[in-house]
């Protein structure tokens, strides 16, 4: 598309939060849902922030186009302070900054067209200049063959593209989306994130992507910050926190996305088949560790086999480990492992008689929230608990009064 | 004195055409007002698009408070308040006034009841595009819940139609008036079964044609 309009330049800060708090409810009722959260978000960048739910993150988001204020700290997006703005100015920021939902939210009234050129009614572009920029959007989505149906005729997928369309339409330079795929398919869920890479690629927006899923953070981000309950407790680029995730739930989300380490249950079977030295080795970009390790293995005349493991893509650079039974006398697989631990990470799984633990795999594996993460709606989703409340009691309060 | 059918017709017809009148003069200004009535309601409600206890709270109390008053009490209860609009408590000008006024206040409970299954999604998506309130109003609120409004205001017709049936008590005529006098003060059980079948004509025309419109506007 022809008309991104000029973002700040690369790398500096679009967004910058410094001491942000929200705070639902007051005294002992009160909900931190962000608390104290400090970040920065640079030009250019596609930017993950993943928790679990009731972690925040929806709430961090909605602080960012003010849909909802922050109780305390500084919300700066290019530049321009948010907080105490009045509601009339913060509407024209917010025409800079699209969003895509989890539900998509599209107007089932309007047809897709309708839909997309909502945001440019909004903005108030003339009628000829509003067709002809529906029709390109729509060309950029791929569903231009869609224009005059109704989001019910859809399927996830293109109303998720419909969705990215109209976020697109005024020509934004940040979008923020809230888990825009989880209500979608893997296969369509790979189609928005790629679709989403483009719009990073060629129209040079900002994304903010907030989810519960690692994988969409390891296929699509490249920075990212771990929310739980209310804070920021790791963020970084995504291979270092990949490699080396410091933070207990940093740990388990990056468990829920690598399977490239044996479980403990798999490290009991592994030990029954392969009675001799198991031993686990990161490869990781840069470090030649794939290479070091067949050429050690040959120089200090140890036998290896390949037993476990995987190597996949990580903000698109090689990322895993394989885990390799090794035979040979004990001091030679010391001097080995002694010198393949200068090109790679190393982890001694032990042999079945003498067994040593993965810490690594025993954290990922502790927490059984991390198998099912409940990709509902957030702490700060005042509709949403409305709307729970409603359905929980089964009355519609004074609605049906008199 | 009982008069023929060449007699009744005419009678009839007039009926007809004053209930006519006040049944679309009702649903015309008390539908608008009640429209506004239920949108500030349901904007005003905690948690939504304008939310704000103190005008919620009184509007919610007022609406309350009318609604379950009986249209008969309600029209000699507002008596002063007609002859001070209408100049006259007699006739069926007169008995449009309260008939409008009930109208407004029963379309305002359906208005917010249809404007709650509106996704509050959709609102926020509007919200971020940098729509304004009066805006998502306009352009959110009452295109999304259109269908379920048109069935609502069928509904309501022919709730109007029922209270306008007793237009006879301060002589606003009509039909309920035309079956009591010719029919059961009569002893003409005739004159009632065809004014019964002339309602349940008007009834099922409206309710077809609300039907009609709300599968069109309907793209869900």
């Amino acid at each position: 598309m022809s008309d991104n309009t000029a973002g700040p330049a690369p790398g500096t800060p679009a967004i910058e939060l410094r001491g942000v708090s929200k705070t639902f409810g007051e005294g002992d009722r009160a909900v931190h849902a962000v608390d104290d959260v400090s970040l920065t978000v640079r030009a250019g960048e596609i930017f993950g922030v993943i928790g679990y739910s009731g972690a925040g993150k929806s709430t961090l988001v909605r602080l960012v186009n003010a849909l909802e204020t922050a109780t305390a700290g500084t919300v700066l997006v290019e530049g321009t302070d948010l907080t105490g703005l009045p509601e009339r100015k913060v509407r024209g920021i917010r025409a800079r900054i699209g969003m895509i939902f989890q539900q998509f939210n599209l107007l089932s009234s309007r047809t897709v067209a309708g839909n997309v050129a909502y945001p440019l009614k909004v903005a108030r572009w003339p009628k000829e200049k509003r067709a002809a920029r529906v029709a390109e959007l729509l060309e950029f989505v791929g569903l231009s063959d869609k224009a005059r149906a109704y989001p019910r005729q859809l399927s996830g997928g293109q109303k998720q593209r419909v969705g990215i369309a109209r976020a697109l339409a005024t020509s934004p330079t940040i979008l923020l989306a809230d888990e825009a795929t989880s209500a979608l398919d893997p296969e369509t869920t790979r189609d928005v994130l790629s679709l989403l890479r483009r719009v990073n690629a060629e129209l040079g927006l900002t994304i903010v992507v907030i989810t519960h899923e690692m994988d969409v953070v390891r296929s699509l981000c490249d920075r990212v910050a771990v929310m739980e309950h209310g804070k920021v407790v790791e963020v970084g680029d995504v291979y270092d926190v990949f490699s080396a995730p410091s933070a207990d739930a940093a740990q388990r989300f990056v468990g829920t996305s690598m399977h490239d380490r044996p479980s403990p249950d798999a490290l009991a079977r592994l030990r029954e088949r392969h009675p001799g030295r198991l031993v686990t080795v990161g490869v990781r970009e840069g470090a030649s560790s794939g290479t070091e390790l067949f050429r050690l293995l040959r120089e200090h005349e140890v036998d290896g086999s390949v037993v476990f493991g995987g190597i996949s893509e990580v903000g698109q650079r090689p990322f895993g480990s394989i885990t390799l039974e090794l035979v040979a006398p004990d001091d030679r697989i010391a001097t080995f492992l002694a010198a393949l631990r200068e090109h790679a990470d190393v982890v001694d799984l032990g042999t079945a008689a003498r067994p040593v633990d993965d810490p690594r795999a025993v954290r990922a594996e502790r927490d059984p929230q991390g198998e099912q993460p409940d990709p509902g709606d957030d702490l700060g989703d005042p509709y949403g608990a409305a709307r729970d409340a409603v359905l929980r009691h089964g009355n519609l309060g004074n609605f049906g009064g008199a | 004195m009982n008069r023929d059918w060449s007699t009744l017709w005419p009678l009839l017809w007039e009926a007809f055409g004053q209930t006519l009148q006040m049944v679309t003069i009702a649903m015309l200004t008390g539908g608008i007002a009640g429209l506004a009535l239920g949108l500030a309601l349901y904007v005003t409600r905690p948690g939504n698009l304008l939310a704000n206890k103190a005008v919620f709270g009184v509007l919610n109390v007022v609406v309350n408070i009318v609604r379950p008053i009986p249209f008969i009490i309600f029209v000699t209860l507002l008596g002063p308040v007609t002859l001070q609009v209408v100049g006259t408590t007699l006739g069926t000008e007169a008995f449009i006034f309260p008939l409008s006024v009930m109208t407004a206040f029963g379309t305002s409970r359906i208005v917010e009841q249809n404007l709650v299954g509106i996704d509050p999604g959709v609102v926020e998506a509007a919200r971020a595009m940098g729509a304004s309130s009066w805006r998502i109003i306009t352009t959110v609120l009452v295109p999304e819940a259109l269908a379920p409004l048109i069935l609502g205001y069928t509904f309501l017709f022919i709730a109007v139609l029922d209270m306008s049936a007793i237009a006879g008590l301060i002589g606003g005529g009509g039909l309920g008036d035309f079956a009591l006098r010719y029919g059961y003060q009569r002893y003409n059980w005739m004159v009632v079964l065809v004014t019964v079948a002339v309602i349940i004509v008007i009834v099922q025309v409206v309710q077809w044609l609300g039907n009609l419109l709300a599968r069109k506007v309907l793209h869900r």
